[in-house]
């Protein structure tokens, strides 16, 4: 195994946690006396980076967690921290836990009464807030959290003139911490080596879907061996540049921006605000990167939309350069066989397009990129592979401190979520459920055994909800589906839903798809067109349409979703587990689903059960052989009034590939 | 050489701020364009970090007070006292010397310019290196445009504009350009800013938003505002006392609560039924 970090000791076991090593201001300490003078933490203020070392950033935590202790701070109690990503919360957590405290952070953006849950549920005494927009927020709810006795804010701005007897600005907090550094000194060290690997590190609150958040209790041991095993699978160290952009109460921000980062000692840079990710993330150009999907596919969308604007001549260059480099691209990455002659024309492209591209998007330096969340399409993720930028994918959940599997360098596909991380372990329960068992798995739902026995049980393994089957051949993990939605067709074949619906989505002109087929006889599917896309393209081929329903039953629309339709069962005929799961009727919706109708949710997931019910003649219809069926379909306008639409829709076949047949092409 | 109606009493406001002395005073002011007079016997005082509103119907002849305040308009009759002086012709880099700044009614920012460099600008009677050291950016010249900067740059962070720190402002929406050039008046530090109808033209939630800036300014850096408004209903929440004009005249003045229950005002405002 690699060395972890180029430090003064080279950690080699995979499965201990070093003495030294077994709590966040040991590494603190540690980094300051070894990458005194590196950068530790950037924060752009005032239109320039500011920039503070190791040891800076060390001594600032510690007048903190001597502050903390004069205010009061006992070993063991909860302190909140509410606000975007910048250095001083990092070192709060920090000085938090070098005081034997456990921070809890918390989306700052989550309305008051939300916020008050999770304060009265860890019963926070302190919080420590971004300003006066949080401390306004605080005190809205203060009958609610009797317990939370003082708000330590950072921006003082609005709140001058606010009754100080609960509010106590950081920078008086850190004052005093010095001042009084010789009273404190001793219980602060006393304080630091009582710590061991078994103490509570952090409590993250879940945003839980349905009913409250729950409190997922990490100890030292699961950060900071995640930290370690994360930090040498990918060669992480004291180089690294990170971007802290995402929310510091997600499990992937304190293990990228803390953990890993305080194992290996590189540097974390903060945002000047939330809007000017792009531009920070342009001027720093991190070195490891972690964004889900959409942040992918939202940059790709404004490259293409730039690019349509761009001269005749840099288009035609573009399109040249970015054929090559899908062709060979990836290969290049991963370290495969290319010819001399491609690998020259590859080189010419970066020099004219890849490299300026990469550049002006700020993604020109990363060496480790992650994404994660939900299924990111194969187009967009080959598009930045075949730039050069070794983007990848993990799968984990805040429940094992993120980690479950992810892909190692060189075995890097769109539709696998890698290999068991380090110290990982994972099985497929009987119905296809995913579980894993890891030093990162966590200790408890805080105050919830009921929940913990639920989700863990008494050999560690902890259930994700998630299905999924390891790839005979590679041995990576794909996810399907969540495990509740997976159902199985009449055949006993396992049915995936959201796995269908995802290949249909890929395509940009399928807005939305709609899979049905358990307790079938075969797989069927509803598809709603994308309107831009396919308006678009309908401008381009002078097809004349005077509506949504009108465009959405054109026989060219349905040929080309027919299309789309057929591609994706030749790709999910290659599964030989789902190959059962090729759409063998669909048809084209004539309305939108939409939220407001209750067809999907608030955040645009496909209600299955709902749509099967309300358009149920077109249920019947694909399974009785019909080739068109009428429907009137109630709608609900914005201002809330509703109103009825008249539709004959047509009912399509399309082609399967038979596993025979698949056999035979093989042989 | 203090004028004997500058008077060094206090009051505080409800939410607890001190305001301080007399800073400018108005003495029975009138203001005639050829025959006709924008403003007929007006006076009133500003004080020390207070936030004063002059409120009226469309023209009333707030932005003419305004324009006297500032010393644009010498009025025909009446003093102008401000801090303890009298107040004689001036010219507009004189007024802003002496600590006065302004925003407009219709933005008249740089459009082709960045929010930076714009807001730059409002620095500009605090640089007094020569042109030609600037033009090399040599020895005190970088120093001072340094400074500058800086300062700038907590403006910027001040008013939240970040993101357009670099944008050429004419390709700004209205509200932010509003704030745009709040920055640039705050830029020259003044002890007195006049802001004219800040919010006219903006949504409620834009309305909100400069509300909050004004107040800010108010309360982080003491200044002492003036600002004209028709839009009654926000300047009753953010001022500490109000002038009421109409067709020139002053008809009302007072904390928002005396205002609001003052007949004339309510007349002019909503008209009344004459029988």
């Amino acid at each position: 195994m690699m060395p972890v970090y180029a430090g003064e000791t080279t950690v080699t076991s995979s499965t201990s946690l070093p003495k030294e090593f077994d709590s966040f201001p040991k590494l603190v300490e540690r980094n300051a006396r070894i990458f005194a003078a590196r950068p530790a933490y950037r924060e752009k203020e005032f239109g320039i980076w500011q920039s503070w070392t190791w040891a800076e950033a060390r001594e600032a935590i510690e007048a903190i967690a001597l502050g903390f202790i004069e205010m009061g701070l006992q070993k063991g109690d909860h302190i909140a921290i509410v606000g975007r990503n910048r250095p001083h919360f990092y070192w709060s957590m920090l000085a938090a836990q070098y005081a034997g405290a456990i921070p809890v952070p918390v989306y700052q953006d989550s309305v008051a009464d939300e916020m008050a849950y999770v304060l009265d549920h860890c019963g926070a005494r302190f919080a420590v807030v971004q300003d006066q927009e949080q401390v306004d927020k605080l005190h809205e709810v203060a009958d609610r959290i009797p317990a939370l006795k003082r708000m330590i804010y950072i921006d003082a701005r609005g709140l001058r003139r606010y009754d100080h007897s609960d509010l106590i600005s950081l920078a008086d907090v850190r004052k005093t911490g010095e001042e009084r550094k010789a009273e404190f000194q001793g219980e602060l060290q006393a304080r630091m080596d009582a710590a061991t690997e078994h103490d509570t590190c952090i409590i993250l609150y879940t945003s839980g879907t349905t009913g409250r958040p729950k409190g997922v209790v990490l100890t030292n041991r699961n950060v900071l061996m995640t930290a370690k095993n994360s930090c040498a699978f990918d060669t992480l160290t004291e180089k690294e540049d990170v971007l802290a952009y995402l929310p510091m109460a997600w499990v992937g921000d304190y293990v990228f921006s803390m953990a890993q980062a305080c194992w290996a000692g590189f540097c974390v840079n903060c945002p000047e605000s939330a809007e000017t990710m792009h531009s920070d993330l342009k001027e720093i150009g991190p070195t490891y990167f972690f964004a889900p999907p959409r942040f992918f596919e939202g940059l790709l969308t404004s490259i293409m939309i730039r690019m349509e604007d761009a001269s005749k001549f840099k288009q035609k260059l573009f399109h040249k350069y970015i054929d090559l480099a899908k062709r060979v691209g990836p290969a290049l990455l991963d370290g495969k066989e290319v010819s001399a002659g491609d690998r020259i024309k590859y080189r010419l492209g970066r020099a004219l397009v890849y490299g300026p591209l990469l550049n002006a998007t700020g993604l020109s330096r990363v060496r480790v990129g992650y994404t994660a969340g939900e299924a990111i399409g194969p187009e967009i993720f080959e598009f930045y592979r075949s730039l050069g930028i070794n983007l990848k994918q993990l799968y984990g959940q805040t429940e094992g401190t993120i980690y479950i599997t992810q892909q190692p360098d060189g075995e890097v596909s769109a539709d696998t979520v890698g290999v068991p991380s380090p110290d990982v372990e994972v099985k497929i329960g009987d119905n296809g459920e995913v579980f894993y068992r890891s030093p990162g798995t966590f200790a408890e739902y805080y105050k919830n055994p009921e929940a913990t026995a639920e989700t863990k049980d008494t050999e560690g393994w902890v259930a994700t909800g998630d299905a999924g089957f390891f790839e005979p051949d590679r041995g990576h993990l794909r996810i399907i589906d969540r495990a509740k939605d997976v159902g199985k067709l009449t055949n006993g074949a396992m049915f995936a839903p959201k796995y269908v619906e995802n290949k249909l989505k890929f395509y940009p002109n399928i807005l939305e798809a709609v899979a049905f087929g358990h307790e079938r006889d075969y797989c069927t599917a509803f598809i709603n067109i994308d309107l831009t896309a396919v308006g678009n393209w309908a401008e381009r081929n002078n097809i004349a349409y005077a509506s949504y329903q009108e465009l959405a039953g054109h026989p060219r629309v349905y040929a080309a979703v027919q299309e789309h339709v057929e591609e994706a069962n030749r790709s999910i005929a290659e599964d030989a587990l789902l190959s059962h799961c090729q759409v063998r009727r669909f048809l084209v919706l004539h309305k939108e689903l939409d939220a407001d109708d209750g067809e999907l949710t608030r955040t645009r997931k496909v209600r299955r059960r709902i749509i099967a019910e309300k358009y149920e003649p077109l249920m019947t219809a694909l399974y009785d052989g019909s080739d068109s069926v009428y429907i009137e379909t109630e709608v609900t306008y914005e201002d809330g009034r509703k109103g009825a639409i008249k539709a004959t829709l047509e009912i399509r076949d399309a082609a399967v590939v038979t596993p025979d047949a698949q056999k035979m092409a093989a042989e | 050489m203090t004028h004997p109606v500058m008077q060094e009493d206090t009051y505080t406001t409800p939410d607890g701020r001190k305001i301080g002395g007399v800073v400018m005073e108005m003495k029975n002011i009138t203001l005639r364009f050829g025959g006709v007079t924008a403003i007929k016997d007006i006076s009133f005082d500003i004080r020390e970090g207070e936030v004063r509103a002059i409120i009226g119907p469309n023209g009333a002849g707030k932005s003419s007070m305004l324009n006297v305040i500032n010393g644009f308009y010498h009025p025909q009759e009446g003093e102008v006292w401000f801090r303890g002086e009298k107040r004689g012709p001036m010219k507009p880099y004189q007024i802003a010397r002496q600590g006065i700044a302004r925003t407009f009614q219709n933005i008249a920012l740089f459009k082709g310019m960045s929010t930076l460099d714009n807001i730059m600008t409002g620095r500009l009677i605090h640089m007094n290196t020569s042109i030609a050291s600037q033009a090399f950016w040599k020895g005190p010249a970088e120093s001072e445009e340094i400074a500058n900067r800086e300062r700038v740059e907590k403006i910027i962070d001040f008013l939240e504009i970040q993101t357009i720190r670099k944008t050429p402002v004419g390709s700004l929406p209205y509200g932010l350009q509003k704030r745009v050039e709040l920055g640039r008046a705050l830029a020259s530090d003044p002890s007195l800013l006049l802001l004219d109808e800040p919010m006219a033209g903006m949504n409620v939630e834009e309305k909100e938003d400069m509300s909050r800036f004004i107040l800010d300014v108010n309360d982080e850096f003491g200044t002492t505002i003036a600002l004209i408004e028709h839009d009654m209903g926000v300047v009753m929440d953010i001022s500490d006392r109000v002038v009421v004009m109409d067709y020139g005249a002053k008809i009302g003045d007072g904390t928002p609560d005396e205002v609001r229950k003052n007949e004339k005002v309510i007349a002019a405002y909503l008209g009344v039924a004459h029988d």
